[in-house]
């Protein structure tokens, strides 16, 4: 993969970005924020902020609102009520604007125009000095590197998607949103993104990933937050919301569940079944993993163990 | 790898919107319209010309006309260049509503739109990109066409227009507030939706024309003042009416007459007031569309 240093800014860039350059804001802060699309409520009052260099996953089923919130934070979608700040820029400002980058869920380019095209357009319209050698870097980066001339309709939609990442990076964003990035990708490509995220966030480049794929969100985010019904319904880091979910033990009468032990409960809690006289043929430790915290957040239970138990 | 670094310096809005319009254009010519346009207007221009040379052949061939007082190649060569000049602004109209009916709604639905403007582009800088885009390849291209037909009308009937800039520019501002009325329309209603209504503005400019024309024939003030309205209200009409009469502007007699009897004779003389009012027109649209499309959620 090609350097990240190939698109990064001079220190000139950063002062022009933020409203108020004397304060490092948080990179997106949302507060109280409402949207409502006639009688349809698709977000009611959701508080969230992400810091400066923190990749947070936002998840939630289908119409959560997860969309239409990264929608108020590019200025795409304008607010019922609340706040948005992007940088301590408001929502939808040239200072906003400036500071993010942006991967739309559903999104096109043309198809006419070759990938060096479409990131030239997006270069003149940020403003960016970086020429030929930001493309081929930023290409190079997405691992498009070897075909700066192919036209977007040629191109596959993982390979769309990987230009549109490359796109969403030109200018060098303090935030960026992302919205289903890797929703075409193979595993190849997903792990492509994947190493970028984690050179973003070490970069202090801030990023709002929405996804479904929940091993995805676990495996890179250092915070999640769950929508239900347009709004937070759980937040946290993925390990506190991957709590320990106890210690299976199988015996001769069967498989038993102890719904509070954790792995080093495991020791204590065989002696104690051999103490009383059980034969032990093994010992399974519960975690219970993000997708079960967020079927249980979104009103879905996980479904239980076959041949479960419970503890003593 | 070496890396250099990107400074950023963000462009002005009008750099920006030159920027739109630039890859508006460059759009137009990937996608081979200004081939299959050129072609087709080949086409038209070697029918015009075949027309041409056929009435002018019939009009030496009659003499009553001269014996009447009457020119008759002027007649023949004011209701061809009407005629030209009909077919130029409705080509002229197929191409502006085509290259702007999906500008809005129809790229935000295609999911083409939101890129661009979180980039950031502001909104009215891309009206205005996309406006100066569609009327940089249909305005110049109903004056080369228009140009084209009168020389063809000068080359094989010996007959140029009394006058030949104002029908050009009215033609040109003609198309250029068409495509800002497609633009706005692009806003609110879906691709199909806005094609409809666009031309059937069209039609609406061109039957209040034709009121015009009937108007003045029976002499009815009242059939008049609907006409005007219709056509000031709809400036694309008016300028049309303008350029026409502009044609035989100084043409007097019984051949004035004759051309006033004819399908393209008749029409209303703007004045300096339809120039600013066409102006004026494209501001107001210009500001509706802003306003539209400030408020509408992407």
């Amino acid at each position: 993969m090609g350097g990240l240093a190939g698109v990064e800014s001079t220190a000139r860039r950063g002062s022009e970005r933020c409203c108020d350059p004397t304060q490092v804001p948080p990179a997106l802060s949302v507060t109280g924020l409402r949207k409502a699309y006639g009688s349809v409520q698709a977000l009611r009052g959701v508080d969230l902020e992400i810091g400066t260099g923190e990749l947070f996953g936002l998840l939630g089923p289908n119409g959560a609102g997860k969309s239409t919130l990264v929608k108020v934070a590019c200025g795409l979608v304008r607010p019922s009520a609340g706040a948005v700040d992007v940088c301590g820029c408001p929502a939808g400002s040239p200072g906003a604007h400036a500071a993010l980058g942006y991967l739309a869920e559903l999104f096109r380019f043309p198809d006419w125009c070759s990938a060096d095209e479409l990131l030239g357009l997006h270069q003149e319209l940020t403003g960016s000095m970086g020429g030929a050698s930001e493309r081929r870097a930023l290409l190079e980066l997405v691992e498009l590197g070897h075909v700066p001339d192919r036209r977007v309709g040629a191109m596959s939609k993982g390979m769309q998607q990987r230009l549109g990442l490359a796109q969403a990076l030109i200018g060098d964003p303090k935030l960026l949103l992302l919205d289903e990035p890797t929703s075409a990708l193979d595993p190849s490509g997903r792990h492509t993104v994947r190493a970028l995220l984690e050179r973003l966030r070490e970069r202090g480049v801030s990023v709002l990933l929405n996804s479904h794929l929940l091993s995805e969100v676990e495996l890179v985010c250092d915070r999640v937050a769950i929508i239900n019904g347009g709004e937070v319904v759980a937040a946290g880091t993925p390990e506190q919301l991957s709590r320990a979910g106890g210690v299976e033990v199988e015996t001769a009468s069967g498989w038993r569940t102890f719904a509070d032990g954790t792995r080093d409960d495991v020791p204590r809690i065989v002696r104690e079944l051999v103490n009383d006289g059980e034969q032990v043929f093994g010992v399974r430790v519960l975690t219970s993993t993000l997708e079960d915290a967020y079927l249980e957040a979104v009103g879905r239970a996980p479904a239980t163990p076959a041949g479960a138990e419970a503890g003593a | 790898m070496s890396a250099p670094f990107a400074t950023v310096t963000p462009p002005g809005e009008l750099r920006s919107a030159l920027i739109v319009a630039r890859f508006s254009l460059r759009e137009s010519l990937r996608r081979k319209v200004f081939v299959v346009v050129g072609l087709l207007t080949v086409v038209f221009l070697v029918l015009y010309g075949l027309a041409t040379w056929q009435a002018f052949k019939a009009a030496d061939d009659f003499t009553g006309a001269t014996e009447a007082g009457v020119e008759a190649d002027a007649v023949v060569g004011a209701t061809l260049a009407g005629l030209a000049m009909f077919a130029i602004l409705f080509l002229g109209t197929i191409l502006a509503v085509f290259l702007t009916l999906g500008a809005v709604r129809g790229d935000a639905e295609r999911g083409l739109l939101q890129p661009l403007l979180v980039r950031p582009l502001p909104r009215r800088t891309l009206l205005l990109g996309r406006w100066l885009g569609a009327t940089a390849v249909c305005s110049p291209y109903v004056v080369a066409v228009a140009l084209g037909a009168f020389a063809l009308t000068a080359a094989l009937g010996d007959w140029w227009p009394d006058r030949t800039l104002t029908p050009l520019l009215a033609l040109a501002l003609g198309v250029a507030i068409i495509a800002a009325l497609s633009l706005a329309g692009s806003i609110v209603l879906a691709s199909t939706a806005n094609g409809i209504a666009v031309f059937m503005l069209f039609g609406a400019g061109l039957t209040a024309g034709l009121l015009g024309q009937i108007a003045a024939a029976i002499g009815s003030e009242s059939l008049d003042d609907v006409a005007k309205v219709t056509t000031w209200a709809l400036p694309f009409e008016a300028l049309y009416q303008a350029g026409l009469s502009d044609l035989t502007a100084d043409t007097v007699g019984f051949t004035r007459l004759a051309i006033n009897l004819g399908p393209f004779g008749g029409a209303e003389a703007g004045g300096a007031a339809l120039w600013l009012w066409s102006l004026a027109y494209l501001v107001v649209v210009g500001v509706i569309s802003v306003a539209a499309f400030a408020r509408r959620d992407l």
